[in-house]
């Protein structure tokens, strides 16, 4: 009978705790468990460190696990948190995109909420709260927009495409297309493949410099600015001017980035926003108030044409 | 057990007939025909980029550089001529050097934070240009060293024993950089990259040198013949009074530091380090121009300079595919069927097999 009693005491007092967290809408004072991918890129670590930040900020206490790179680890660290059963909330950044069905009713069962941020997961959309990303094709809708205003919507592209099959180079790829085929004077000359790497964009753009006149392009729309910057090298050596012979645009903002764009060479890119953690926090307190969420949080980076803008931004 | 020693046997006894038997040491008649197939490949691919494209053989100076697709096929072709190099003579030794890629990224990313160092103030003398390409390939042959130990004195199956350095070798690069892809500003030693001397990008020089160079090593001097007669029998040649072991060492160490200047050379080229993708698959198609340059996977005779060739091939090929408006998509497919099509023009069996149709019958 004591026991019960005290056990109501508790009940009432988490609740309580739980409701007076919601109130803020922020999420202070719950416990969230955060399984990342691993630190693979600049762009990984830099989203990790924005999620551990707002986490910080948000009066969170984030339990963090690094899976480098594999299934086997998230799945471990997923359950040990279900275990342990001190997680309101968990986040997970999936590897791959199959093979959560059961880990993710694991959760459910235990009532424990997901939210899937950054790539997707073919699980049933009932298993998780919602998933938040970048929004891929609106980038390269952004490119491409800012492209046509800077010619007036006349003119050659070449496009140096990411990783054949990767929702990052076919989204931007399928963004940037839907925009300039309102354009008809807009028209892609040359579309190759630089893997998201700095050299092969550069070699492919030597290649495409050798056996194209350089006077029939008018600009570059690469599907990250390491290729971007591979691409300026290229256009260099050839002896034209990037930037201004050549009009370059890309997406990611990586600070290089900038560094080009104080020189002139680049002149135009969309951030990818590594800024997941806010949004996806929004959405775990929304989730325990009750409220209903969209299947999908976009979240858009804006498109800078310089440094001044875009620390003005962050 | 048994059966590795008949292996063994046999190769050498075809070996010592093909030398012995003519009683004369030079190449047999086969070698120079794949040659010429080889070549005949090479000169079908060039001339179908240039159906592509009008001006792929057309050679421009701009800025006191050469520019051209044939120029981008050679400068391109260089860090992985300085693979093939050392893998051929890996192979040789019934070796395979599975770790190169990841070596280049650990070379690329010392040698950025080094020259790094440098371009921050720091005055230590081991951070000057020089000492840092110096460092760097001494890294490169310590990477070697480690895939050697493994190998040649602890016996380690080759294919595991490289794949260790493999993995954990991009580790070892995020490591040194952090995670992140440093970037260097220092034209100097970029220069290894991206310099043009006399018009002709520094790259090319670096390969063909040092392609000359393991030539004479391995030809004028009896190496070629100690390597060879590792990969077909080591056992036997260490008998023979041959220190197998330190041949099978050297190589890997050869190999690793050709990977350090190929590293250099990837670095410099664009100024930065990506621990992650930097020199990413290069392995895969160093062991595939070795291949197609007719080295046998089994070890014993090796070619060098038909390695290089088939390094031209792979880069034609992809060079080609850059300036034809083919789909990314189709790229690697179309990569894989050149490359079935020239392993099977080398093939006498193959070219027999579609000519008897139009022979004579006597």
């Amino acid at each position: 009978m004591r026991i019960a009693k005290l056990g109501l005491i508790v009940l009432v007092l988490l609740s309580f705790s739980v409701s007076f967290a919601n109130a803020q809408g922020t999420g202070e004072g719950l416990t969230i468990g955060f399984s990342q991918i691993g630190s693979e890129s600049a762009w990984r670590t830099s989203f990790t460190e924005a999620v551990l930040a707002e986490a910080k900020e948000r009066g969170i206490n984030l339990l963090f696990s690094d899976a480098q790179q594999s299934q086997e680890n998230q799945i471990a660290a997923i359950r040990a948190w279900l275990a342990q059963g001190d997680v309101d909330a968990i986040i997970l950044a999936p590897v791959i995109a199959t093979g959560w069905d059961d880990v993710l009713k694991e959760a459910a069962d235990a009532g424990v909420p997901v939210v899937i941020v950054d790539r997707n997961v073919d699980s049933d959309p009932s298993l998780f709260v919602t998933r938040v990303s970048s929004d891929f094709v609106h980038e390269g809708r952004l490119a491409a927009a800012w492209l046509v205003q800077a010619t007036s919507g006349d003119c050659k592209i070449v496009e140096l495409y990411g990783t054949v099959g990767s929702a990052a180079a076919e989204d931007r790829h399928k963004g940037f297309m839907e925009v300039i085929a309102l354009f008809s004077k807009m028209q892609v000359i040359h579309s190759e493949t630089g893997n998201f790497v700095r050299t092969e964009g550069k070699a492919v753009m030597q290649s495409i410099l050798s056996s194209e006149d350089p006077a029939n392009i008018c600009a570059v729309f690469a599907h990250n600015d390491d290729m971007a910057i591979g691409a300026v090298e290229a256009i260099k050596e050839a002896g034209l001017t990037p930037g201004k012979d050549i009009l370059i645009v890309s997406v990611d903002a990586i600070p290089d980035v900038f560094d080009a764009m104080d020189a002139g060479t680049i002149n135009a890119t969309v951030e990818l926003s590594p800024f997941m953690g806010g949004p996806a926090f929004d959405a775990v307190a929304a989730h325990l108030n009750g409220e209903k969420l969209p299947a999908w949080i976009p979240v858009a980076g804006k498109l800078y044409t310089s440094r001044a803008a875009y620390d003005a931004d962050h | 057990m048994e059966l590795e020693s008949k292996d063994a046997y046999s190769g050498q006894d075809a070996g010592q007939k093909s030398r012995n038997g003519g009683f004369r040491i030079t190449r047999p008649k086969g070698g120079d025909s794949r040659a010429l197939w080889t070549l005949v490949a090479l000169l079908v691919i060039l001339l179908s980029g240039r159906l592509i494209s009008p001006n792929f053989f057309e050679i421009r100076m701009v800025n006191d550089r050469l520019v051209g697709s044939l120029i981008n096929i050679l400068d391109s072709s260089a860090p992985y001529v300085l693979l093939a190099v050392g893998m051929t003579l890996v192979i040789a030794v019934k070796g395979i050097d599975l770790s190169v890629g990841a070596v280049m990224a650990i070379c690329a990313a010392a040698a950025v934070v080094l020259i790094r160092n440098y371009e921050n103030g720091a005055t230590a003398f081991y951070f000057q240009p020089g000492f840092v390409i110096l460092i760097t390939i001494v890294i490169g042959a310590v990477c070697g060293l480690f895939n050697g130990v493994l190998v040649a004195f602890l016996d380690l199956q080759p294919i595991i024993a490289t794949l260790i350095l493999m993995v954990a070798g991009r580790g070892v690069a995020q490591l040194i950089t952090g995670g992140q892809s440093p970037t260097f500003t220092n034209d100097a030693f970029a220069f290894i990259g991206r310099g043009v001397v006399f018009g002709i990008p520094f790259p090319i020089l670096i390969a063909v040198a040092v392609l000359i160079a393991a030539i004479i090593l391995v030809r004028r001097t009896a190496l070629g013949l100690l390597i060879e007669s590792v990969g077909v029998n080591d056992r036997a040649s260490y008998y023979a009074g041959i220190q197998a072991r330190m041949i099978k060492l050297s190589v890997y160490m050869l190999s690793g530091m050709c990977a350090a200047i190929a590293g250099m050379i990837v670095a410099g080229e664009v100024k930065s380090a990506d621990p992650h993708k930097a020199g990413l698959f290069f392995e895969l198609d160093a062991i595939l121009a070795v291949v197609i340059g007719g080295t046998a996977l089994t070890g014993g005779r090796f070619y060098l300079a038909m390695s290089a060739l088939g390094v031209l091939i792979i880069q034609s090929l992809l060079v080609g595919l850059y300036v034809s408006s083919l789909h990314p998509t189709t790229n690697l497919v179309v990569k894989a069927f050149v490359v079935l099509a020239v392993l099977l023009i080398q093939s006498p069996e193959f070219r027999r097999f579609i000519t008897k149709p139009f022979r004579r019958t006597s």
